[in-house]
């Protein structure tokens, strides 16, 4: 309890108004996120889903996802650099991302096999952007080298901008950069780690 | 310059004091929708709250004025405004002496009533309570030093009343 600590009787006076319904917050953290989606002054909603690859933070703008991340990353600092690059009126809110969390599950269950949902590339910009919006067209249980993929982002040689951009994906799993492994096979760096993209390829494969 | 955090975490960090504040301004029953139009206008206006201000004494003035609207809106409407309604609310467990707290609380006159709240709930500085109620700091003190007197009594005087009732 924020109280002057000179006075210590007045807090003493004071402390039953603590023990408020305990549930109370919560009630109210849930009504103000809703009224700020409808008045549009929830810039960035977000929540976590579990999945077979750890825990994933899953954030969406009103234009849509925006980032998911892996445990691996540190959900806080990456809801802090969301913040700072694009809002820092974000809060908690399961509703928005029901269709994401949704979607992953089914893909985790090898039931899905393509996403079916609004994305906001804010994050991503010029030759980065045109490697992502390339990654959807590499079809479930297939994979491209990096080569194929700058051939096809229209920059044959920018293969090591084309691992750059997959490493700096802020929509992986949703943009399979997953798909894109070493031209020898190997499965090559991934920023959730390499177990992880050998799970989702793995995944994919059965 | 420190870099602005989620709001999220300006929710769960200040709104537990919110809400402490709000109850004690405004009530057990107003108190919910004087929390969710401070945090409303708060998340509204964060973008451009600058980096180093007080977020704590921020909320508290936004709390302070959407209070005075609360008020004024539920004294334009047709009921005694010296007598709060009876109603369940889910108010603390019976007998935490939560309930006996407020009910105090809400009988004291609004300004020493704020100055409580503000200083004694919020942690502002008595400079920063008059800046919000008007008048001197010292006039604030006085009004936050009156209130808690005035608290002690009505508390005393209650728990007498109630071991009254309670001894055959």
């Amino acid at each position: 309890m924020t109280i002057h600590h000179d006075e210590p009787d007045v807090s003493e006076l004071l402390a039953p108004l603590d023990s408020a319904e305990p549930g109370a917050m919560q009630r109210l953290h849930d009504r103000l996120a809703a009224a700020a989606a409808e008045q549009h002054t929830l810039d960035i909603a977000y929540r976590t889903v579990d999945s077979p690859i750890g825990k994933l933070l899953l954030a969406a703008t009103e234009r849509g996802m925006v980032r998911v991340a892996f445990e691996v990353e540190d959900h806080d600092a990456v809801l802090q650099l969301l913040a700072e690059k694009l809002s820092p009126r974000i809060l908690f809110s399961a509703s928005r991302l029901d269709p994401a969390a949704r979607e992953l599950d089914e893909y985790f269950a090898g039931t899905r096999h393509r996403f079916d949902l609004p994305l906001d590339f804010s994050l991503s910009r010029g030759f980065r952007l045109s490697v992502l919006e390339h990654l959807p067209q590499i079809a479930y249980g297939h994979t491209e080298s990096y080569a194929q993929v700058a051939l096809a982002a229209g920059s044959p040689r920018a293969v090591r901008a084309v691992g750059t951009a997959c490493a700096t994906n802020p929509l992986p799993v949703i943009v399979p950069c997953h798909r894109v492994v070493k031209s020898d096979g190997s499965f090559g760096n991934y920023l959730g780690g390499t177990e992880a993209k050998r799970a989702l390829l793995a995944l994919e494969a059965a | 310059m420190e870099p602005k955090k989620p709001f999220e975490l300006v929710v769960r960090e200040h709104g537990p004091m919110v809400l402490r504040v709000c109850r004690a301004v405004l009530g057990a029953h107003d108190a919910e929708d004087g929390w969710s139009e401070t945090f409303l206008s708060a998340l509204k206006a964060y973008p451009e709250l600058p980096p180093n201000a007080n977020v704590q004494a921020w909320l508290v003035t936004i709390a302070h004025r959407k209070s005075i609207d609360i008020v004024r809106a539920r004294t334009r409407q047709p009921v005694p405004v010296d007598e709060l309604p009876v109603r369940p609310s889910g108010l603390g467990i019976p007998g935490d002496g939560h309930r006996e707290v407020l009910d105090a609380v809400g009988q004291l006159p609004p300004k020493q009533r704020q100055a409580v709240a503000y200083h004694y709930l919020a942690g502002l500085p008595y400079k920063d309570v008059a800046g919000l109620l008007g008048g001197t700091p010292d006039a604030a003190r006085r009004a936050g030093a009156d209130g808690v007197k005035a608290l002690r009594t009505i508390l005393v005087d209650s728990s007498m009343s109630y071991v009254k009732e309670e001894t055959p």
